[in-house]
């Protein structure tokens, strides 16, 4: 479980990561949109296939989880959630969905094709719910987690390399 | 309206230009436009800020008027510019002089995009990874990686068109290629699930951003503007699930048998 895991986390990382090029994401920032992307599929991921939860459920807490993150890194960073928010949402953008009900409409199977229909508007809307929820959330509060990032990371950086600070 | 209140508005409309088009929401435009112009001691600008144009009035203690009204076409997320354009207005709150930041925007007005190799490869990676995602095997993977990488360069090529390309067009055809190029692979034995691949190979042209923008106008009350995203997602949608429905009963026509 734990070799899936890795993999499932490094493909949504990855995958990711090629999204934040394609959306002009500035090179700086790959590695968070990356762990972001990554993390929240790998969460998704445990959610729905080792916790038991449904699609709806599990979207809707790694939707939050991957907002939330975006909000923190965007004020860790000092620039826009948006700029991690976009990539990193896309492993929960529910394409698959999209996919199945066209099939299954092609196919004859009017039952099935709404069926899916139905999961793939209700990913969106577990989606839209989470996003809406978290940026409700007060700016100072996130902020005050995202400043303590920032100062964690700041001085991990010096650690590391202490002569440039000169 | 004396020619610094004229530049300090010509600087604000520049600003608020540049993040429209590069995608940000209309909160953000309309803040970057009354912080820098308040800064410098505009005090009398409001802005109007729609998804595909800007309208900008100010007035200086002589009564006199400056109006600007600014047609945007939507054009595609460069979230780069966003980023600078934040970073330089909140420069500007420190205390950059006029002159400077009137510097900083012109450059980044020109900053240079990705290289269409980089975005063919992002393309294909993308593909490829989210292939894996949704249960692809290692084979499926490259074949998603083939087609995601066609199909990136499709839409590259149909970027530089001079006449700009029918979103629900350029989308049906691009979900065409892809299901045609996954079909193709298939039957090359490279990959085994071919839904798998198609989904994959579709990936990349999914509207991703314009609905979590969408989602953030309506809910920051911006209705007009969450509203118009919101088409675009489900044109570009539609269009894909088209596309991809297309080939679907072509290959029917032609065949005279379901695709697995």
């Amino acid at each position: 479980m734990m070799v899936d895991a890795l993999i499932q986390f490094v493909a949504a990382f990855f995958g990711t990561i090629a999204f934040s090029v394609i959306f002009f994401v500035p090179r700086e920032h790959y590695l968070g949109c990356g762990m972001i992307g990554g993390l929240g599929w790998l969460f998704y991921w445990c959610l729905t296939a080792h916790l038991g939860l449904s699609y709806l459920g599990g979207t809707f807490f790694a939707a939050v989880f991957v907002v939330l993150l975006s909000r923190i890194c965007g004020v860790a960073v000092k620039c826009p959630a948006t700029v991690f928010l976009s990539p990193g949402i896309f492993p929960l953008v529910p394409g698959v969905g999209i996919y199945w009900t066209v099939y299954s409409m092609i196919i004859g199977e009017m039952e099935q094709s709404s069926s899916y229909g139905r999961q793939t508007i209700g990913t969106a809307i577990a989606i839209v719910l989470a996003i809406i929820f978290v940026f409700e959330i007060p700016q100072p509060w996130i902020g005050a987690i995202g400043r303590k990032v920032a100062v964690k990371e700041r001085k991990r950086k010096e650690k590391e390399l202490p002569d440039e600070e000169e | 309206m004396d020619s610094y209140n004229r530049r300090v508005l010509d600087l604000a409309m520049g600003a608020g230009k540049i993040l429209l088009q590069s995608g940000a929401e209309i909160f953000r435009v309309e803040e970057t436009i009354r912080r820098i112009s308040r800064h410098y001691g505009v005090e009398n600008s409001n802005a109007f800020v729609l998804s595909n144009g800007i309208f900008l009035t100010g007035q200086d203690q002589m009564g006199e008027m400056y109006a600007y009204v600014k047609h945007i076409p939507i054009s595609g997320t460069q979230l780069n510019k966003v980023d600078a354009v934040n970073r330089l207005s909140r420069e500007i709150e420190q205390g950059l002089d006029l002159e400077l930041a009137e510097k900083k925007l012109r450059h980044i007005k020109t900053m240079p995009g990705k290289k269409p190799l980089t975005l063919v490869n992002a393309s294909a990676v993308g593909a490829g990874a989210f292939c894996y995602i949704i249960g692809g095997m290692a084979g499926d993977c490259l074949a998603a990686v083939l087609a995601g990488g066609i199909v990136g360069l499709y839409q590259i090529l149909m970027g530089r068109r001079k006449k700009a390309t029918s979103k629900l067009a350029l989308n049906l055809v691009g979900a065409f290629l892809a299901t045609a190029l996954s079909l193709l692979f298939y039957r090359l034995r490279i990959g085994l699930d071919y839904r798998a691949i198609t989904v994959g190979a579709i990936m990349p042209m999914l509207p991703g951003v314009s609905f979590v923008t969408s989602i953030r106008e309506l809910a920051n009350g911006d209705y007009i503007a969450g509203t118009i995203r919101l088409l675009d997602t489900l044109l570009v949608t539609a269009g894909i699930a088209m596309g991809v429905g297309l080939f679907y009963i072509l290959y029917y026509e032609i065949t005279g048998g379901y695709m697995l």
